[in-house]
Order: structure tokens, then sequence, then C-alpha cells
């Protein structure tokens, strides 16, 4: 058999969402006007079942493919479950607003998938390449995506600036892969990494191509310094779109970052990512929970409070540590329930006049009019701020302890002191809908599904969410592992 | 049987059931407000059970229990030592009161309210019989929740406000407490309470690990100059919520310093002890000068409760077993005194809707039966002999004087000043002529007041006369606190007064004669 094949089959999810959201393109401009939408976006999140079905089958130690551009290991395993269950939910909660916006093109669900197809390449890239073109997969159905409301001017605008800022930013990523390629002679990470640890002296051009790579990651991951198209485009963008931005492609992104470092750039020129990051993970959690605080659009304020939460992801990665990486991937798990549930709350409120509830204000007194959304946003907006029992406390608890096991006690102390900055604008939101009087009606709308996919994120949220933290403690570790040769 | 998981399930499946009642709105209040006072009351028997069958002859931990459900991250590791046991029985006691302290003030959002009391009480008890240093924090910390809403949405005009403080104070206090335990942690490889207490941690390290929890305990103990919260989350919080604060919440910073402070940073704790004193000096002269003041009752009550924490960490840092079994007792006393004052202005509060003290007077005349049990908690309060109050005060002052003759003398002065602010409250109160028609026309006590208060005055009394009860079981954990506190070496403090007898010694002193102390009372 030729080895195409069997690098083929290594790549099962990578191949299943291929042929899938080919078929699936099929299947929508095949089947009837009215029902495209529809039952396209079953056959959707049947493709990402069906892909999360084939690893299953896939090999227990780490396995190359594709002449080494490609890797399957526990680590890419991980994170493509969490990927490929938030983009099925990102299909699923944008269908009733899909029928109901009358932009009811059977295209989303399409372009769901080749994102996710991009996202799956990026934590599989073993190459600086192949993570190029994950990276540009996954970045141009985004675009679309948000501008999709296209007779909104909003809209249009945020995936205009998506798409200039996103182009500029893999340009930057793109001159970083050539610098590295030209002072360390590969663009494969693992081979990266012996060149590197032979050269006696560290190489100036090398640093400047981690730069550039770092710098093009960030954007990717709406990480401070790269951060400002995030709450335009989060603003902008329809509200399932932006639900979507906020959790897949940050998991790719992050999980991407995190190998490109450990894999290609390990022992003695760990330091100068390290210093890196940390300056990254500090700006993020210091900017987004500061900036948060003087929002008065929902949107906007998750848009904030995601850019926060990746400054603590990036603790995670700033030990460099099994440890610490194990820690990033519970923070990723933990993080996607939560900004997803936030968001299809903020997705199945109308205001009186059948608007989208999107300003705080639209929030006023929801304990009274819908006490179940409320209790699930105040779950979602606790556990966000990382307040025990609920679980969102105990990612932060995980990256910090990381921190502090590998001795940076006072990126801990900051990080922590901008969480009670970030507790302050959490805090408000409860506010609005706990102790203000409603300021008029509001209705829910979005079917049983929706309802449950909150009551699901709510669940895992909550206190009994502990209960997930030993298998996830595990999986993580095992994942985490794989980034580690021993 | 699994008594400790018991009482810290229990509340919670109540809390959900309440929450979830069906019925409309009236019924579902009715229903909420007797599950809540069932509840309790189940709670208040678990708790006289425990206190029964706990061995009152040992310091080790017990009803111990131990499931690794949250691997690796922490353990559910739960037990209780004679410490744990008082406040623990404070808690289950208080609760049924705070509820039926509601029963009728509350009328909005009833269900709601219950379950947030309900979660309260669980959280509360799993603080005090966490042994894993991580759950504690997790019931520690899970506290402000339920608090930062019963404040926000029953509280007074300012509650936002007073919620909002509450809450960032603590946590900000709380977080770097955090960073210390998992360094801690990270250093001694277990995160078992036992085992971290035997840990002797190195010496420059304590240093900054003490002032890291000092950070949270200060703050929610609360000491000088962070106390300001205080005052204004009891003056917005609804009867029952300024009860619990007072009568439990404050409580979790002495038992932080015991529990965590003293035996695992002894060092540190013997280096700065003339921090804590000076920090309790000034906030019993401070704080009782700025109770002398108050037109607002809560807030002079609220005011003389820093007064009185400040003698709960003298007594804690005197370092020898009377200052801390007398800050214990201390603790237990304030609990119930602050607690019944607190629900004695409820009661007034209820008939006039204002806390404006001189919007009284002449309820002597008018609340005969009121004024007694006012009088009656003024007194204990101010520590008259045979309250609870006098038997803490007395015993903390006596360790305390082994320790800074000083520090002594500017406490003692709190106990006069406790006496102006507290009579002259009374005074204003009770004596004199009414208000106004609408004080005069004000109801007695009626059956449901006397039943929350009738208990109250029993345990103070009891705890004064016969204080055995209460501290036999604590005897055994206290006595293991100071062999761990023994032979630190001390910070140099004025020990000091010239007339006093003792040496000026460096070492900790060992039990003094009772005959020295006595003179300074």
């Amino acid at each position: 058999m030729h080895p195409i094949f069997a690098s083929i089959a290594i790549a099962g999810p990578e191949t299943v969402l291929t042929l899938g959201s080919l078929a699936a393109l099929m299947l929508g401009t095949f089947s009837g006007q009215g029902r495209a939408l529809t039952v396209t976006s079953l056959f959707a999140v049947a493709i990402l079942a069906l892909a999360g079905f084939t690893l299953l089958d896939a090999p227990a130690a780490s396995t190359i493919a594709f002449d080494g551009l490609y890797v399957a290991d526990a680590y890419s395993a991980y994170l493509k479950v969490i990927i490929l269950v938030a983009a099925a939910a990102s299909v699923l909660l944008a269908l009733p607003w899909l029928k109901d916006s009358n932009t009811g093109r059977f295209e989303y669900p399409v372009l769901m998938l080749l994102a996710t197809l991009g996202m799956g390449i990026m934590v599989s890239a073993n190459d600086l390449l192949t993570l190029y073109v994950g990276l540009e997969l996954a970045a141009l159905p985004s675009y679309v995506l948000a501008a999709f409301h296209r007779a909104d001017e909003r809209s249009a605008e945020a995936g205009l600036k998506y798409f200039v800022l996103g182009a500029l930013a893999s340009g930057i990523l793109l001159y970083g892969v050539t610098l590295v390629y030209g002072f360390a002679g590969s663009t494969q990470l693992d081979v990266i990494a012996g060149i590197v640890s032979g050269q006696s002296e560290r190489s100036l051009g090398l640093l400047f191509g981690i730069v550039f790579i770092l710098s093009g990651l960030a954007f990717k991951v709406s990480a401070v310094p790269f951060h400002m198209w995030t709450p335009d485009v989060y603003e902008g963008a329809p509200t399932p779109v932006a639900a979507f931005f906020s959790a897949a492609p940050k998991a790719a992104a992050l999980g991407l970052m995190a190998r490109v470092l450990v894999v290609a750039f390990p022992g003695k020129v760990a330091p100068d990512w390290q210093q890196i990051i940390m300056f990254i993970a500090i700006a993020s959690m210091a900017l987004g929970a500061v900036a948060a605080v003087a929002q008065s659009n929902i949107k906007r304020l998750l848009a904030y409070s995601s850019i926060a939460n990746i400054g603590f992801a990036l603790v995670g990665l700033s030990p460099g540590t099994p440890a610490g990486i194990s820690a990033l991937l519970f923070y990723i798990s933990v993080y996607v329930a939560m900004t997803l549930g936030s968001f299809l709350v903020v997705l199945q409120l109308r205001t009186a006049d059948g608007r989208p509830a999107e300003t705080l204000a639209d929030f006023a007194g929801l304990s009274k009019t819908r006490p179940g959304l409320a209790l699930a946003m105040a779950v979602f907006m606790f556990s966000l701020a990382g307040i025990p029992p609920l679980l969102g406390f105990w990612p932060k608890f995980a990256v910090f302890q990381a921190a502090i096991d590998a001795g940076l006690i006072g990126l801990a102390i900051i990080g922590f002191i901008a969480s009670v900055v970030a507790a302050f604008y959490y805090l408000r939101l409860i506010k609005i809908m706990y102790f203000d009087e409603p300021a008029g009606a509001v209705e829910s709308v979005g079917g049983p599904v929706n309802g449950a996919m909150i009551a699901a994120c709510a669940l895992v949220c909550s206190p009994l969410g502990m209960l997930a933290m030993s298998p996830l403690a595990l999986a993580t570790s095992r994942a985490a592992a794989a980034l580690f040769p021993a | 049987m699994p008594i400790l998981s018991i009482m810290i399930l229990l509340p919670v499946v109540a809390a959900l059931v309440v929450a979830t009642l069906p019925g409309g709105e009236a019924e579902r209040a009715g229903r909420a407000r007797v599950v809540a006072l069932a509840t309790t009351l189940i709670e208040l028997a678990l708790g006289i059970w425990l206190w029964a069958a706990f061995d009152q002859t040992t310091a080790a931990f017990q009803f111990a229990e131990k499931r690794p459900l949250f691997a690796p991250y922490l353990d559910w590791s739960l037990g209780i030592d004679g410490i744990a046991l008082m406040l623990i029985a404070l808690s289950v006691f208080l609760m049924p009161l705070c509820i039926l302290a509601s029963w009728e003030s509350v009328q909005k959002r009833v269900p709601e309210y219950m379950a947030a009391f309900l979660l309260m009480e669980s959280l509360m008890i799993g603080t005090f019989a966490a042994r894993d240093i991580f759950l504690f924090y997790l019931f520690f910390e899970g506290g402000l929740i339920p608090m930062f809403l019963i404040i926000g949405i029953w509280g007074g005009a300012r509650r936002i406000y007073a919620s909002y403080k509450f809450f960032l104070y603590t946590l900000l206090g709380s977080v770097l407490m955090l960073v210390a335990m998992l360094w801690m942690v990270g250093f001694a490889g277990s995160a078992d309470i036992g085992a971290l207490s035997r840990t002797d941690f190195p010496a420059d390290a304590q240093f900054w690990l003490f002032l890291a929890f000092f950070a949270s305990f200060a703050v929610k103990m609360p000491m000088w100059p962070v106390h300001t919260w205080l005052p204004d989350a009891h003056v917005e919080a609804p009867t029952a919520g300024s009860v619990i604060l007072a009568g439990v919440l404050l409580k979790l910073g002495g038992y932080g310093f015991i529990r965590f402070s003293l035996p695992m940073f002894p060092d540190a704790s013997a280096q700065l002890i003339w921090l804590v004193f000076a920090l309790s000096m000034v906030a019993v002269v401070y704080t009782s000068l700025v109770a002398l003041v108050q037109h607002d009752m809560k807030k002079l009550i609220a005011y003389s409760s820093v007064a009185h924490m400040a003698f709960v960490t003298g007594g804690l840092f005197a370092l020898n077993s009377q200052g801390i079994e007398g800050a214990m007792v201390m603790m237990l006393s304030h609990g119930l005194v602050s607690g019944a004052l607190f629900l004695c202005v409820g009661v007034i509060y209820d008939r006039l809707h204002t806390r404006e003290i001189g919007r009284y007077g002449g309820l002597a005349d008018t609340m005969p039966k009121y004024a007694l049990v006012l009088l009656f908690f003024t007194m204990a309060s101010v520590g008259l002999p045979a309250t609870s109050g006098f038997v803490a005060e007395f015993l903390v002052l006596l360790g305390l004087y082994q320790t800074s003759t000083w520090a002594t003398f500017v406490l003692t002065t709190g106990i006069i000043l406790g006496a102006g602010y507290m009579l002259w409250l009374y005074a204003r109160v009770a004596y004199g002529k009414a208000a106004g028609e609408d004080t005069r026309a004000m109801p007695d006590l009626n059956a449901r007041e006397i039943a929350i208060l009738a208990p109250i005055v029993v345990a103070t009394l009891w705890m004064g006369i016969y204080p055995k009860s209460f501290m036999a079981p604590m005897k055994p954990a206290i006595a293991e606190v100071v062999a761990r506190l023994e032979g630190r070496e001390l910070a140099t403090v004025p020990t000091d007064m010239t007339l006093s007898p003792l040496k000026a010694d460096m070492a900790l002193p060992a039990l003094a004669a009772p005959a020295h102390a006595a003179e300074t009372h």
C-alpha cells in the first residue's frame, strides 16, 4: 500500500471532515429550498461526531504522517475532542437564529466544517508549513462567518476588520516561519528542536523568528497586544458566530502555540519565549480585567473576558512544564464550557421589541423574569470570576499551581490580583440580574436544544462539575506528556 | 456514619428543594420557611449529637472522612477537633434562630432567601470541618457567594455598594492566601492540614507566608485598618444576615489564625506579635471611640464587633494557653452576644423601620420584656461577671499580660470604653421619653421573638457561669497549638511596665502565676 494511504488513515478526523464538508455542500445544494439549512446542519453535526469517533481508533503512541508534516498523538486527540464538541455545539446553537433572521443559508454549517478541519490540522501540525495551512484554512471561513449577516453593516464591518487584521497577522507569522527556517534550516518542529539544541550560542535571527511567530499566534488567540480586533468582531459578528469564535478557535490556537513552543524550542531557548509568554499573559490578564469594567455591551464584555481568560491560560504555558501544559488543557476545556454557556444565554434573550438583548441594561431583573436563565448566567459569571466551589476556579488553580511549582510566584500573584479586578465586572452582571428591578419583559427564544445546551454547560460549571476533575486531570496529563519526549 | 458529610450536604439538598418548590408565591414562601426551619433544626440535632459523641481527651481529628473524589487537586477530607466542634456548634445553634428571625421580616423572594441561608450553613460547616487545605479554601471562599446575594438582594438602601465592598475586599485578601497555600503544599508535599501543621517551614519563608495568610484573615476578622467593609455590610444586611455575619463569618478569621497561622508559622507568629498587638490596640481604642458617636444602632454594634475581635487577635497572639482559650471563648461569646444584639435591633426595626437611635427611647416603660433582654445582652457585651463576655475578656487579658503588659493595658481601656458606648446606647433606647407616638405604640416581644432570644440568654449565662462545658473540648487542641509555639523567639515588645513583677524574658514564658494577672483586672 502506498504510504499516502497510511497517512490518510492516521489523519482520520481530517479525512472525514474533508469528505464530509464536500458532501455537505452537495447536500445543501440539492435538498429543497426550505429544508437545506436544517438538513445540512444536522449532517454537519453527524460528520463532526463521526470525526470524533475516528479518534477512538487513534494510535496510542505519537504517530507521524505525511513525511513528518502531521502528527497524531494524545495531545492532538484531546484538543480535537474539545474542538469537535465546541464546533458541534456552535452549529446547533446557530440553528434557531439562522431560521429566524432570514439569512438561513445552508453554507453556514459547511463553513463551520471547513474551519473545524483547519483547526484539526492546526493542533496536529508538526511542521511550520502545515501550521500555516491549518491556520489559514481555519481563518478564511471565519472571515466569511463574521460577515455572514451581510445586510447588517456591523457584521460586514466585523468581517472586513477581521480579514484585514488577520491577513496582517498571517503575514507576520509567515515572516517568522521564514526566519526560523533560515536560521535553523528546517520547518519541521522536532528537527528544529534538534538543530537548536545543537547550536552553541543564541541565534538572534532565530529569536526574531520566534517573536514573529508568537506575534502571529497571539493575534489568533487574541492576546494583548494583538487583541484589538476581538471586541469589535465579537460585537459586530452575529452572536452565534461570536460564540463560535470564542470557543473552538481559541482552543486550537492555544494548543498550536503550546506545541510549537514546547516541541520546537525546548531547553536553552525556552527561557526566551517564556519571557514573552509571561509578558503576554500578564498584559492580557490585566487589560482584559480593566478594560471590561467600562463595557456596557454584553458581547464586548465577553470579548474582554475571553482576552483575560487567554491570559490565565497562558500562565499555564509560561513554565513550559508537563504540569503547566496539562493545566493549560484543563483551562481550555472548562473555558469552552463557560464561554459557550454565556453566549448561549445571550443568544436566547430578546427584549420586548424583538431586539436581541445585547446591552447590560437588557439583563436588568432577569432573575425575576427568567429565573432559570439568570441562574445559569450567574453560574457562568461566578465560574468565569473563578470563585470556588464553581468549576471555573479549578483551572485557574491548576495553572497557578504549575506556575508556583516552577518558581513563578510573582506571575501568580499578579494573576490572582487581576482575577479580583475581573471579578468586579462579572459581579456587575450578577448585580444587574439579581439586584436590579426588571426594565421590561424579556422574551426567551430558541428551541429546546439550546435550552438543553445551556443546562448542560451550567451543570458542568456548577460544583457538580468538580466530579469530572479527576478523569480530566488524567486525560490532560496524558495529553501533555505526549509533547515531552521521554 | 459519615456525619460531617451529611451535615454539609443536607442543607445543600434542602436548598435545592426549597428553590424548586411548587405552588404559588405565598404557598412557596410558607413551605420554604418550614423546610428551612426543619433542616436547620435537624442540623442542630446532628450538631448536638456530634458534641455528645466527641472525645474530649484528645487533640486528634475525629469523625475523619477521606475520599479522593477530586484528585489530584484536592481530597474530600473532613475531620474536626475541639476548636472546629465548638464553632460548628455555634453555627448550627444560630442558624434556626436566623430562620425564625426572618420569618416575618423577609417577604421578598422567600424561597431564594432560605436557599441562600441553607447554602451558607453548609459552607460554614464545611469550612470548619475541612482537613484538606484546598477544601478549606473552597468552603471559605464559597461563602462569599450566598452572602453577596443576601446583602445585595435583601439588604437596605446602600446594599449594592456594601455587597461589592464585602465581596471584593475579602476576595483580594484570600487570593494572596491561596498563593501561599499553593507554595506550602508544593513545599510540604501534602495538602493535609494536620501534616502541614507539623511541617517546619523555613523561617524566612514563614515570614511571607504569614503575611499572605494575614492578608486574608485580617480582612475576615476584621482588623483595623481593613475593617471598613464590616459596618457597611452589617448596616445593609437583613437582620439574619447580620447575625450570621457577626456570629459565624467573623469567626473564620480567628479560626484561620488558630488553625493555620499559629501552628504552621510559629516563628513568624512570634516575630510578628508586635504587628498584631499594634493593630489590636489601635482597633480597640479607635473603633470604640467611633462606636461612641454612631447614630445607627447596627453600625454601633458593628464597630463594637471590631473592638471585640481585637480582643480575639490579642488573645491569640499572646501565644499561651490562657490567651488562646480566652480568644476562643471570646469568639463563641461574641457570636452569641452580638448575634443577639443584632436580633434585638431587628425586633424594633421590624416595628419602626428605622435604626436611628434618636427615634427610640422609653422602651423600658412601653416594652418591659424587650428592655430586660436588651439590658442582659448589653451587660454581656460589656463583660459583666456571670455572662460569657466576662470569662472571655478575663482569660484574654490574663494571657496577654504575660506577653505584653502594654497591650494588656490598652486593651483594658477597651472594656471601659465598651461599657461607655453600650450603656449609653441602652440609656438612649430604653430610658427617657419615647421619641414619638409611633415609638410609644410599639408592642412588646411576641412569642416567636421570645423563642428566638431565650435560647441565647441561656447559652450566654451557661458560658458565663460554667465555661468548662465549652472549654473542655477545646483544651487538648489548644494545648497542641501552644506546644508548637513553645520556645519560639519572641519579637521585642514592651513587655515590662516596671510595675510588673515578671521578668522581661525574651523566650516565651511558661504559665504565669494567676495572682499577677488578677491585679490587672
